[in-house]
C-alpha cells in the first residue's frame, strides 16, 4: 500500500495505518509460527511500532537501515514486499532471500537494509553505511536499530565513538524494553544510557517510544540535521515487547504455568535450596525471592500492556473521525488478508496468478 | 544407575563440582534464569548474570582464572563466540606459552552448537574445528548425557582453557527455547540415545583426548562427534543390512585428538569416512586424513560435512547438515569403489 503522503508533514492517520499494518501482519506471522509453518525462533516488532514508523517512514532512497533481529516492521514500513517477507519467514525458495536467511537475516540491497542476529552488530553496520553515504550519496543517512541490551556490547560503544569522531550521519535508535533477553538490564548496566551516549559526543534525545507523533517529530528534526552534516544522534525510546523476547518466551510462560512444568521446576529448586555445601540459607532464599519478584513484575507488565503504542492513538483518532478510522482499519485488514493469501499459496499455483 | 536428560546431566555434574571446589564460578548471559538451581544453591557471588558483553566477560574470565578462580563462562551460542575471539585466540590460548609454562588459565567456555531446528546460519554453526585450530585450546563435544557430565567434570579440573560445546538437538531446554518455543507441531530429528541416558551416581572425569568406539565393524571406520555420531550409528545399521560392517568412533574431544584410536581402527578397516557437522574445508575432516597419512597408511577416505553456510529453510538445512542418507551413500561408494 503506497501512500502518496508528503513525508515532511505529520499525519497521524498515516502513522496509525502503518502501525496497524505492522501489527496485523505480525499477528499473522505469530499465527503461522504457532501453526508450525515458520520454523525456529521468531522475534516480533510488536510494541516497537511507534518507534519504527516514526523514524523509518521518513527514510528515502539511498538512506540505509542496520537492523537487529526484529527487522519485520522496519522492512515493512520501508516498503519491502510483505509477501516476499512472509515467504522468507516460512523458508520458501521464492522468499525475499530464497529461504536462506529467515526473519533474523533479512536483506534488501535496493533499500540499503541489512539485518543480523548478533546483538550489537547494527552499530558498526550503520557506521559503515554512513561512511559510504558520506562519500557516495551526500545527504543520505543511516539508522541503527538495537535494544538497550546491545549498548553493553563493545562494538556498539566503538560505533558511537566512530560516528562521533567522524561526524557521520548516523541515527542510533535504542529501543529500550528493560530486558536483555531474560535479564533485567538495570541489574547489569552501569550508569545511564543517555549519559553514556553523551560521553561519546553524540547528541542525545529521549522520547516516549509509545508515542508515534512524538517520535516522528523528533526524527523529523534530527534527520534534517543528519542530512545537513551536523553529526550523529542517539535516540533513546522506551517500549514494550508485547510477545516477550521471542515467541514462546520462557518468562511469559509463567503467565499460564502448566502443572507438570511447575512440578518439573520446583523439585530441583527445593533440592538446591536445602542441599549441603553451598551459599548460606539466607542467600539462597534471597535468590529465590528475587527471581519470584522479577517474574511477577514481568508477568504484570505483560498483562497490563502498558506502552502499547496503538490503543492511545486509536482512541485519539476515533474521537476525531470514527468513520474514517474504521475505513482505514478495513483497508489495512484487506491488504493483510491479500498478503497472507498470496504468501501462503502453494508454490505450484504461483504460475497461475 | 540414574537416567537423565543431557542438560540435566551437565547441571548435576556442575552441582557436584561446585560443591567440591568453591573456586568454580559461573558467568554468563541469562544464567540467573538458565542456571537458577545452581544460583539458588551457590548464591549470586558464584553464579553471575552478565550483560550481553561477551568480549568483556570472557576476557575477564581469562585473568580471573589466572588469579585463582575456575570460571565457567557461558556464551549462549557458539556463533556468538565471534564477538569474544580475541580473549580466546590471543589471551586464553597464549598465556601458558608466553609465561614459559609458569601461568595457567583454568577456564571453561560453555556454548551450545549445532543445527537441525531451523534457526539459520548465524545460530546453528559448530565451529569446533575452527576453535581447535588454535594451539592452547582444548575443545570437547559430548554426545551422551554420561559424557556430558564426565567431560564437564574433566573440563573444570583441567589446567588450561577448554571450550565445551553442547549440541542443541541433545539439549532439551535449548531446543525447546530456540526451536520449539513450546510448540508441539514442529518436529526435530533428536537422537534419543544422545538426549537421554544413564549417568553415574558420582561423576568421574572422562579423560580429555580419549575417544570411544560406539560400534564395532571391520569394513569401514566412521569417525564422528556430537549429534553426527548418532546419525552414523543409524547409518551403520542400514549399511549392515547391505553387508557392510561399520565401526563408529566418537571422538568426544577435537583437541587433543585421539589419534591412536583412529589409526588403530583405520588400520583394521582400511577405510575412513569422517562425518562432521562442522564446515568441511580446512578443518577436522582434513586433519583426520592428515594424521592417517602421517602414520604412513594408505587408505580410502571420504567425508560428509557441512560444505556451506547453513540455510534457514528446513528442507535446505536438512540437505546441508550431515544426514543418514548422505552417510550411507558415501559409505557405500567408499566400500564399493
Amino acid at each position: 500500500m503506497e501512500n502518496p503522503i508528503n513525508p515532511s508533514v505529520l499525519d497521524s492517520w498515516h502513522f496509525y495505518s502503518q502501525m496497524l499494518r505492522c501489527r496485523l501482519f505480525e499477528k499473522q506471522v505469530m499465527r503461522l509460527w504457532q501453526e508450525g509453518a515458520i520454523p525456529g525462533e521468531m522475534h516480533l516488532s510488536m510494541g516497537e511500532e511507534a518507534i519504527v514508523v516514526g523514524i523509518v517512514d521518513q527514510l528515502e532512497d539511498g538512506d540505509a537501515m542496520a537492523l537487529d533481529h526484529r527487522g519485520t516492521a522496519p522492512m515493512l514500513v520501508r516498503g519491502v514486499d510483505p509477501v516476499l517477507l512472509l515467504k522468507e519467514f516460512m523458508g520458501r525458495p521464492d522468499g525475499l532471500c530464497g529461504g536462506m536467511g529467515g526473519h533474523m537475516h533479512l536483506f534488501s540491497p535496493e533499500h540499503h537494509a541489512a539485518s543480523s542476529g548478533i546483538v550489537g552488530s547494527s552499530g558498526p553496520a550503520a557506521v559503515g553505511f554512513a561512511i559510504a553515504n558520506q562519500r557516495l550519496r551526500p545527504g543520505k543517512i543511516s539508522a541503527a536499530f538495537f535494544g538497550e541490551g546491545a549498548t553493553n556490547e563493545g562494538m556498539m560503544l566503538e560505533s558511537f565513538n566512530l560516528a562521533a569522531a567522524w561526524k557521520l550521519p548516523v541515527m542510533f535508535v535504542c529501543k529500550d524494553n528493560g530486558l536483555a533477553v531474560m535479564t533485567q538490564s538495570a541489574s547489569v548496566t552501569g550508569g545511564n544510557l543517555m549519559d553514556r551516549a553523551k560521553g561519546f559526543g553524540l547528541r542525545t534525545i529521549d522520547v516516549n517510544g509509545g508515542d508515534v507523533e512524538a517520535v516522528w517529530e523528533i526524527a523529523n528534526k534530527e534527520i534534517t540535521r543528519l542530512r545537513n552534516g551536523e553529526g550523529p544522534v542517539f535516540v533513546h525510546a522506551c517500549c514494550l515487547h508485547m510477545e516477550g523476547h521471542f515467541l514462546g518466551d520462557q518468562l511469559l510462560r509463567f503467565e499460564h504455568p502448566s502443572m507438570s512444568a511447575t512440578i518439573k521446576m520446583v523439585i530441583p529448586l527445593v533440592k538446591a535450596h536445602v542441599q549441603s555445601k553451598g551459599a548460606p540459607l539466607r542467600e539462597r532464599t534471597a535468590v529465590l525471592m528475587e527471581t519470584l519478584g522479577s517474574t511477577r513484575e514481568n508477568v504484570r507488565k505483560h498483562r497490563s500492556k502498558e506502552g502499547d503504542p496503538i490503543p492511545p492513538l486509536r482512541k485519539k483518532l476515533s474521537s476525531m473521525d470514527a468513520e474514517k478510522l474504521i475505513s482505514i482499519e478495513e483497508q489495512v485488514q484487506k491488504e493483510i488478508d491479500t498478503i497472507i493469501q498470496q504468501a501462503t499459496m502453494p508454490v505450484e499455483q504461483m504460475g497461475e496468478q | 544407575m540414574r537416567t537423565m536428560n543431557f542438560g540435566e546431566a551437565i547441571e548435576d555434574a556442575l552441582m557436584q563440582a561446585m560443591a567440591n571446589d568453591p573456586n568454580i564460578i559461573i558467568m554468563g548471559e541469562d544464567v540467573a534464569g538458565l542456571r537458577l538451581n545452581l544460583r539458588v544453591r551457590f548464591g549470586r557471588n558464584r553464579v553471575l548474570n552478565t550483560p550481553i558483553s561477551e568480549a568483556g566477560f570472557v576476557g575477564a574470565a581469562v585473568t580471573a582464572a589466572m588469579s585463582g578462580l575456575r570460571p565457567l563462562v557461558e556464551v549462549s551460542l557458539v556463533d556468538f563466540i565471534g564477538v569474544t575471539m580475541d580473549a580466546l585466540l590471543n589471551h586464553a590460548a597464549k598465556v601458558e606459552s608466553f609465561s614459559g609454562g609458569n601461568w595457567k588459565v583454568p577456564m571453561v567456555v560453555r556454548a551450545t552448537c549445532g543445527g537441525g531446528y531451523g534457526d539459520g546460519g548465524q545460530h546453528e554453526q559448530s565451529l569446533w574445528g575452527w576453535l581447535a585450530h588454535i594451539p592452547g585450546l582444548t575443545v570437547l563435544v559430548p554426545s551422551t548425557p554420561w559424557d556430558a557430565g564426565g567431560l564437564m567434570i574433566a573440563a573444570l579440573a583441567h589446567d588450561g582453557p577448554v571450550i565445551y560445546l553442547e549440541h542443541k538437538l541433545l539439549s532439551e531446554v535449548w531446543l525447546d527455547s530456540l526451536g520449539g518455543g513450546s510448540r508441539n507441531n514442529v518436529k526435530f530429528d533428536v537422537p534419543l540415545e544422545g538426549a537421554r541416558g544413564g549417568v553415574p551416581k558420582i561423576w568421574e572425569p572422562i579423560p580429555i583426548g580419549q575417544g570411544v568406539i560406539r560400534r564395532d565393524g571391520r569394513d569401514l571406520t566412521i569417525v564422528s562427534l556430537g549429534v553426527s555420531v548418532h546419525r552414523a550409528i543409524q547409518a551403520a545399521a542400514v549399511l549392515e543390512k547391505n553387508g557392510i560392517f561399520t565401526e563408529v568412533i566418537d571422538l568426544r574431544s577435537v583437541a587433543p585428538l585421539d589419534k591412536q584410536l583412529v589409526i588403530g581402527s583405520v588400520s583394521k578397516t582400511g577405510r575412513m569416512l569422517v562425518v562432521d557437522e562442522d564446515y568441511q574445508g580446512y578443518g577436522l575432516s582434513g586433519e583426520l586424513a592428515a594424521i592417517v597419512l602421517e602414520a604412513g597408511m594408505s587408505i580410502k577416505y571420504s567425508r560428509v560435512c557441512t560444505e556451506d553456510t547453513i540455510p534457514f529453510s528446513r528442507q535446505l538445512e536438512y540437505q546441508t547438515l550431515p544426514n543418514v542418507e548422505r552417510i550411507v551413500e558415501s559409505a557405500v561408494n567408499l566400500v564399493n569403489n
